[in-house]
């Protein structure tokens, strides 16, 4: 556990508690002394006995080592050690709605395979709502819903009904409970019109959400999507995060999700996890993410005629700038500002000053968030 | 767990109960649903689905069109007559069709370990064996089932056989046994493919390579692999040993008349040694999927 729990361990605690809504609901709720192991980036430090009883997914020290074989010769095989998850220990209360991040091949969908019981773990200990997913994992099944981003659980030629009902059947669903789940999910994710419609001639963004509706009808206690974002317009992207959105707020499914879009978390996770190399790297708020990433937004802005670049001074006395035009071309400019800060009243500063024609502000990278986190740890 | 909520959040509805059910039936039960949605997935395309069942009615007829071919040129073949040989054919073909048609696509497995999409299996609440076997259900296969049982008439109208309730009793076990084997030969494989990931063309071999041998009677084999077929892989129990009792044949191998009779517990013995090992792959199973990602 070197450099990446020590930087969580500095700003977790800073930013956590003021931030992040759920561990501080965790630490008013529990006794005081359980109060420092709800922190989420004291969760990994200290998997005591307190952590344990409350959380609804723990993981402690949880390990997946792969043995790779390859062919280095005609008949020579190497074998090797891949460590896909290298000791992760984290707590996710009942309720939560949580962000699980990182760059490719970082260990998150090995850490959703073990908590769905796909994979066995290495070492360490998991559960999932009292259950150890790997050795119980068809009575688990019925109590979590799975949405694999990039592979469709509908069936390909029938219409997006019938694979409703294999689930009703399935999973045993009473007939009330299926119709009224059926009723709630058609209305928020808008599937009236496509129920009849073979899952063939769906958009990718429709059939995303006929996959969510497809991985809630039997109610399940937590919804873990894999990239449910994953190459879908705008449009399909604010469907799917509003719903789980209120999924998360009116029903209080817990929700784990992983994705590379920051957008998602930042609209719809109080917490996020970042992970690389199998080891968790950050756990707490997204603000306090883009602190320790010092991560910048960028404001790209059109005026009306070519103008020096654009310097904003803070507002309080001495503060330094706030804003600071990185590029320049011709009358556009590229404006970096820290990503913790709002960015509305920079726009309104802006427009009161300068001819202002159009803007955007781009979001960070997560890749660039991380790698910064790299760099900045001692 | 937790009994202080936060006031404005109204709780989850209370899961339903699920009551645990016999692995046995439940998984019978999910073949049955993933089945029917397949024949309805099928009868999509109507007009493709027609044309694929001929279709394998006629490829498979070609084999014994190939028999009959050689029996132009020769009145017996290892000491069988046409309609003689027409009972094996006819027998092993009805066999390996229900059995190819209930369990056909598992050799697909493999394929799903290696694109990853099995995991969507391993995710619901039935047992996965179940799951892997309904898998693209393969109702075009009634063609092949079809041609067998033409030619099983066949033999059974040309041939001119001593009846006795035993023997009557005989046919239907042969094909009932017959695709058990073949079918606990099916689900050895599929678990093999665990290991091996892309070993099919392995299954196929004892599979479809099985079926074509024992549409052609023991004795033009070489002993040590009618021994192999009896002792390793136990095919000989699907036809030859049951239909030789039929048609009053000596048996290869020197073996007792009551082995005949066997057929039913090699099918129960097979499913006992292979079921199991299928059914518990799943360590192994998503071990292997994710690291081929």
């Amino acid at each position: 556990m070197g450099m990446g729990d020590g930087t969580s361990t500095d700003t977790g605690t800073g930013t956590g508690a003021g931030v992040g809504t759920s561990p501080a609901t965790d630490a008013a709720t529990d006794a005081p002394g359980a109060s420092g192991a709800a922190s989420p980036a004291a969760a990994g430090k200290a998997p005591a006995t307190g952590v344990d009883s409350d959380g609804f997914i723990t993981l402690d020290g949880v390990e997946k080592v792969f043995q790779v074989r390859r062919r280095t010769g005609l008949l020579r095989r190497e074998r090797r050690e891949v460590r896909a998850v290298d000791g992760i220990s984290f707590t996710v209360a009942r309720g939560e709605m949580v962000g699980y991040i990182g760059p490719n091949g970082a260990g998150k969908s090995t850490t959703i395979k073990m908590l769905t019981g796909i994979l066995t773990p290495s070492g360490g200990r998991l559960r999932v709502a009292g259950i150890d997913p790997s050795r119980e994992r068809t009575r688990l099944a019925h109590r979590i819903g799975v949405v694999f981003g990039q592979r469709t659980t509908l069936w390909w030629d029938l219409p997006l009904r019938d694979s409703y009902r294999l689930m009703h059947r399935m999973y045993r669903i009473p007939d009330r409970r299926y119709r009224e789940n059926l009723d709630r999910c058609v209305e928020l994710l808008d599937l009236g019109e496509l129920l009849d419609v073979p899952v063939r001639q769906l958009s990718l963004g429709q059939r995303m959400r006929g996959d969510i509706a497809a991985a809630l009808l039997h109610d399940p206690e937590v919804l873990y999507l894999d990239e449910p974002t994953i190459g879908l317009d705008v449009i399909s992207k604010t469907k799917v995060r509003r719903f789980l959105k209120e999924l998360n707020t009116e029903r209080g499914t817990t929700v784990l999700l992983t994705t590379h879009d920051l957008t998602d978390i930042e609209q719809l996770c109080n917490r996020v996890m970042v992970i690389d190399h199998g080891r968790l790297m950050y756990d707490g708020s997204l603000a306090g993410l883009h602190e320790v990433g010092e991560s910048e937004r960028m404001l790209v802005v059109d005026l009306e005629s070519e103008l020096p670049p654009i310097v904003l001074e803070s507002a309080a006395p001495g503060g330094g700038p706030v804003l600071r035009a990185v590029k320049v071309e011709g009358p556009r400019q590229w404006l970096a500002f820290p990503a913790a800060a709002s960015a509305a009243p920079l726009v309104a500063r802006i427009a009161a000053d300068y001819p202002l024609v159009d803007l955007s502000v781009r979001e960070p990278d997560i890749e660039a968030v991380i790698a910064r986190m790299y760099e900045s740890a001692p | 767990m937790r009994t202080d909520r936060e006031p404005g959040v109204s709780r989850a509805p209370e899961a339903f109960p699920f009551p645990e059910h016999p692995r046995l039936l439940e998984g019978v039960r999910a073949y049955g649903l993933i089945m029917a949605m397949w024949v309805r997935s099928t009868m999509a395309y109507r007009a493709s689905f027609a044309m694929t069942v001929l279709g394998d009615f006629a490829v498979t007829a070609f084999d014994f069109v190939t028999i009959l071919l050689m029996f132009t040129h020769v009145d017996a073949l290892g000491g069988y007559t046409l309609p003689e040989i027409a009972l094996l054919y006819g027998l092993s073909a009805t066999a390996f069709g229900l059995c190819d048609m209930l369990l056909g696509s598992m050799d697909r497995v493999g394929r799903r370990v290696r694109d990853g999409t099995l995991d969507t299996l391993l995710v619901r609440p039935v047992p996965v064996l179940a799951q892997v076997a309904a898998d693209r259900f393969a109702l075009r296969r009634l063609g092949r089932i079809t041609q067998g049982l033409l030619v099983l008439g066949y033999a059974l109208v040309a041939l001119d056989i001593a009846w006795t309730p035993l023997k009557v009793l005989m046919l239907p076990m042969m094909v009932l046994s017959g695709a058990a084997i073949f079918g606990a030969v099916f689900v050895a494989g599929a678990a093999f493919q665990f290991v091996a990931q892309d070993a099919s063309e392995v299954q196929n071999s004892f599979t479809y390579g099985g079926t074509t041998l024992l549409q052609y009677p023991p004795t033009i084999f070489a002993k040590d692999l009618v021994r192999g077929v009896t002792f390793v892989v136990p095919l000989a129990f699907v036809s030859w040993l049951p239909a030789l009792y039929v048609l009053d044949r000596e048996y290869p191998l020197d073996l007792p008349e009551w082995v005949a009779f066997l057929p039913p517990l090699v099918a129960v013995a097979c499913w006992a040694l292979r079921g199991s090992r299928g059914g518990r792959g799943c360590g192994p199973i998503g071990a292997r999927a994710v690291e081929r990602q």
